[in-house]
């Protein structure tokens, strides 16, 4: 009964969601009031019904009615309370749910902002909003309805994959969903700004906050879903280059370049119709990842359910939405134009090529992830791309990228030439020359040729960053939380290139058989098989092994790693076990019991793992705080009618962007940084010692 | 210099950026792409010895054969039509089994074994990677018992028992 009110709840939010397009889209446009009044009503109500939707499928995942297809083949009674609830995204049809839920949530978070915008430009932007939704929600109802009824009703439900049983896979949807569909509102300010003709770059301010914190959200999404492949897929990869991750790491780049060309749009009124189109292929790239994800025309480690006709209506979808806002850009885009100059050395040239070279770094992945699909079609044979294709083809973008970025943080505007940081930032480049010259022989040993030049960059970017801050705690002034948010992004930024660059030249790899009693030596550290035991899980069997870790006779790590075979699939699953510390990963797995007593294992040593994941989470924790302290500032005057209240722009800050600080949920990333930077680090461990 | 120049300046430096780009990402393209064969297709002799590939196909029922206390193993590949022998030296993938599919990359060597440098891995047991789908349906189309046997390998997979290793 509850199924069906849930199934009834997401017809009214398909209706509510179609008013919700209409009344926003035709209201401006026909000039009736009461339609435009219409609007923020819907998007609440659609809200509100696709909320008891999720209410209602989440209900039947808890009290176990199987009767329900969906509850039956992703839950079972065997399964925790916590993983019932989180089974809800666990397959295809609930996960196109939580994208619903995601994108209601992303347009009721516009309804509460929209006072500080235009009335019509809000209709609009809620238009298109509804106008996308109404497609999802369709898409939902005709393809992949999670409410249909199994009848006879299984007395017990298949269970919910194992890797999904974990802890991070509870989050790394919701979270990534929240990136991915943000930038619809970026795209629905794009539309909205398109179909106004506006010739001033308001929008650009009003789409920045929305576009930086949508950008955090998939950081943190990317991160998170790279850290559960990296401990729960078993085998220690932290980056596939699979189609799946390309497909959140697209919309990422372009959401990059986009928050970049907004600061020139928003600070100068340049590269307008740039912007636009960003704006576009951000949200477009995430449709194409839904497409690809959910079509199942790409092979991934990550699809699950794919069916060739719920990727024919996204494609048809995708072409929709995108060849309409890509029509209207063709239109609109030319009155856009700017005429105003800048000089070579200024924020704005280092800006556009910061854009440029995120395009191709975008069009590399692109390219990467859509040759299979390219080549089979045109039946030039069955092919994949990998590791070494994007690997080499992705750093000749980026490599630039990093050197200008630490140039580019300290250029001016307009007329163009380095602050006095000029000095400072020559020193140092010195600096991290050094460093990384200590870093790359000296304590990792062994290095690529591209190692020392990426970890330069690194530190560079890193130290480059704090010029601004120490600028401003030297002169007691403060700093702007916009320009903080900046700075440790670009920290971020650093860390994250630290951690790839060692992590990726510098890890230790190896597969051994061993009996209990015998050890193997993985550079410095030497795991010691101690033997195995049976366990018995809350749904699993399992084979757990003891592995001690020693480095110099001292004993580093106790691991734990087990095979795990799931009841109710009959899964066998491997768990590694994974000793953390900032400076190095050691891992554990278990794989076969080969015969004469023995087991076959994995283990491996990966420097500085931790800074890739950390190095994401403090660029997202910038961008928040570019987002957090700029509302502080109040609300935007908006074109003639300024509210009353509103504050002047520029002052006000200060009082309320210092309550704002605690609120803030990552306190102690910064922290916990410093202390993972690589100060000790694991003595010579004789590079790749593998084979 | 003179705004017009300013922008000739610009456009080609950007032409140049996305020339050599692309320039050098078709090198990356034709030096590092895998192609995916069937064992039907090097048996007919399309891959030299030495040179990487994906092999895929099914693990033949009884093949499986370990080097007791050791990480070598052997099986045999096969499409119901031509099968390939396989060698492997590290961990196996949590769902490979005798009797399902698997995609392997590794070379040819002279006596015709393909030595395997990685089995791949995909976390659902259900799955059937498409183009090894596309190879057992050609099989099946052939007809005779070797078609008989790949229709029934393919019923087998998509049944909740069947178990797959594919493509990542």
């Amino acid at each position: 009964m509850v199924v069906e009110l849930g199934n009834y709840a997401l017809m009214l939010a398909l209706l509510l969601a179609g008013a919700q397009a209409f009344f926003g889209l035709a209201g401006p446009a026909f000039k009736r009031d009461r339609w435009v009044a219409a609007v923020p009503s819907a998007a609440c109500g659609q809200f509100v019904f696709v909320a008891l939707a999720v209410g209602a499928l989440i209900h039947a995942f808890v009290t176990n009615d199987f009767s329900v297809r969906y509850v039956a083949e992703n839950s079972n009674t065997a399964l925790p309370l916590f993983y019932r609830i989180t089974a809800m995204w666990g397959a295809h049809e609930g996960s196109m749910l939580l994208w619903i839920l995601v994108l209601s949530l992303w347009t009721l978070a516009v309804v509460v902002r929209s006072r500080y915008l235009p009335r019509e430009f809000a209709a609009r932007v809620l238009g298109v909003l509804g106008l996308l939704s109404f497609g999802f929600v369709l898409f939902t109802l005709a393809t992949s309805s999670p409410f249909g009824r199994l009848i006879p009703s299984p007395a017990d439900g298949n269970s919910l994959n194992p890797v999904l049983q974990d802890p991070a896979f509870a989050i790394h949807p919701p979270i990534l969903y929240a990136g991915y569909v943000g930038f619809s509102v970026s795209f629905a300010f794009a539309c909205a700004a398109m179909i106004e003709g506006r010739r001033d770059q308001l929008w650009a301010r009003w789409m920045r906050p929305w576009t930086v914190s949508a950008w955090a959200f998939l950081a943190c999404g990317i991160a998170l879903g790279s850290w559960w492949a990296y401990y729960e897929l078993g085998w220690g990869g932290y980056w596939f280059w699979d189609p799946v991750e390309n497909a959140s790491f697209m919309p990422w780049l372009v959401g990059t370049a986009l928050i970049h060309s907004l600061a020139v749009t928003e600070k100068r009124g340049l590269f307008k119709s740039w912007t636009l189109l960003l704006a576009v292929s951000a949200f477009s790239l995430s449709l194409l990842g839904t497409f690809l994800v959910r079509s199942g025309v790409l092979v991934s480690v990550h699809s699950f359910a794919a069916d060739p006709t719920r990727g024919v209506y996204i494609l048809v979808l995708l072409c929709v939405m995108i060849g309409g806002a890509l029509t209207m850009y063709a239109l609109r885009a030319p009155a856009m134009q700017s005429n105003a100059g800048f000089n070579l050395l200024s924020r704005e040239s280092f800006l556009l090529f910061n854009n440029i070279l995120l395009t191709i770094a975008a069009a590399v992945v692109l390219a990467g992830t859509l040759a299979p699909l390219i080549s089979q079609t045109l039946h030039l044979g069955t092919l994949s791309v990998g590791a070494p294709y994007f690997n080499p083809s992705f750093l000749v973008p980026v490599l630039p990228l990093l050197a200008l970025a630490a140039i580019g943080m300290h250029a001016r505007w307009k007329r163009g030439g380095l602050t006095e940081a000029r000095r400072s930032l020559l020193w140092l480049l010195g600096i991290a020359l050094i460093v990384a010259l200590v870093l790359a022989f000296g304590v990792y040993g062994h290095p690529m040729p591209l190692v020392p030049v990426a970890a330069t960059f690194g530190v560079w970017i890193i130290l480059s960053a704090l010029i601004e801050p120490i600028n401003h705690l030297r002169r007691r002034t403060r700093l702007p939380w916009s320009v903080a948010g900046m700075c440790v992004a670009h920290i971020g930024l650093g860390v994250l290139v630290l951690g790839l660059t060692f992590v990726n030249s510098n890890s230790i790899e190896r597969d051994v058989a061993l009996k209990p009693g015998q050890s193997a030596q993985i550079g410095a550290y030497r795991f010691h098989y101690g033997g195995g035991q049976k366990v018995v899980g809350p749904n699993y069997d399992a084979f757990r092994g003891t592995v001690t870790v020693t480095h110099d006779g001292r004993q580093v790590a106790l691991l734990h790693p087990e095979r795990r075979q799931y009841w109710v699939q009959g899964t066998i699953q491997t768990k590694a076990a994974i000793a953390a510390s900032p400076q190095r990963d050691l891992l554990a797995a278990m794989g076969q019991n080969v015969g004469a007593g023995a087991w076959s294992m994995r283990f491996q040593y990966r420097p500085l793992i931790r800074l890739v994941w950390f190095g994401a989470l403090i660029m997202a924790l910038g961008g928040m705080l570019c987002v957090f302290g700029r509302r502080q500032r109040g609300p935007v005057p908006v074109a003639a009618a300024v509210p009353s209240g509103t504050v002047p722009l520029g002052t006000g800050a200060t009082a309320a962007g210092a309550l704002a600080a605690p609120t803030l949920s990552v306190p102690s990333a910064p922290t916990a940084m410093h202390s993972v930077m690589p100060g000790g680090g694991p003595p010579g461990t004789g590079g790749k010692g593998a084979a | 210099m003179t705004p017009r120049r300013r922008r000739l300046v610009w456009v080609l430096a950007i032409m140049a950026g996305v020339g050599l780009a692309s320039a050098l990402a078709l090198r990356a393209f034709r030096q590092n792409v895998t192609f995916y064969f069937d064992p039907s297709k090097v048996a007919a002799g399309l891959v030299k010895p030495g040179e990487g590939f994906r092999l895929g196909g099914m693990v033949e029922k009884g093949s499986l054969v370990r080097t007791p206390g050791t990480l070598d193993v052997r099986f045999v590949v096969t499409d119901f039509k031509h099968s390939v022998p396989v060698r492997y030296a590290k961990v196996l993938p949590d769902l490979f089994r005798e009797g399902a599919g698997v995609v392997a990359h590794g070379h040819m060597d002279r006596n015709g074994v393909f030595i395997a440098d990685d089995v791949l891995a995909k976390h659902d047991a259900n799955y059937m990677p498409p183009p090894l789908e596309r190879t057992l349906q050609r099989t099946v189309a052939s007809g005779g018992t070797a078609g008989a046997q790949a229709a029934a390998a393919l019923a087998d997979a998509t049944r909740t028992s069947g178990a797959a290793v594919g493509v990542h």
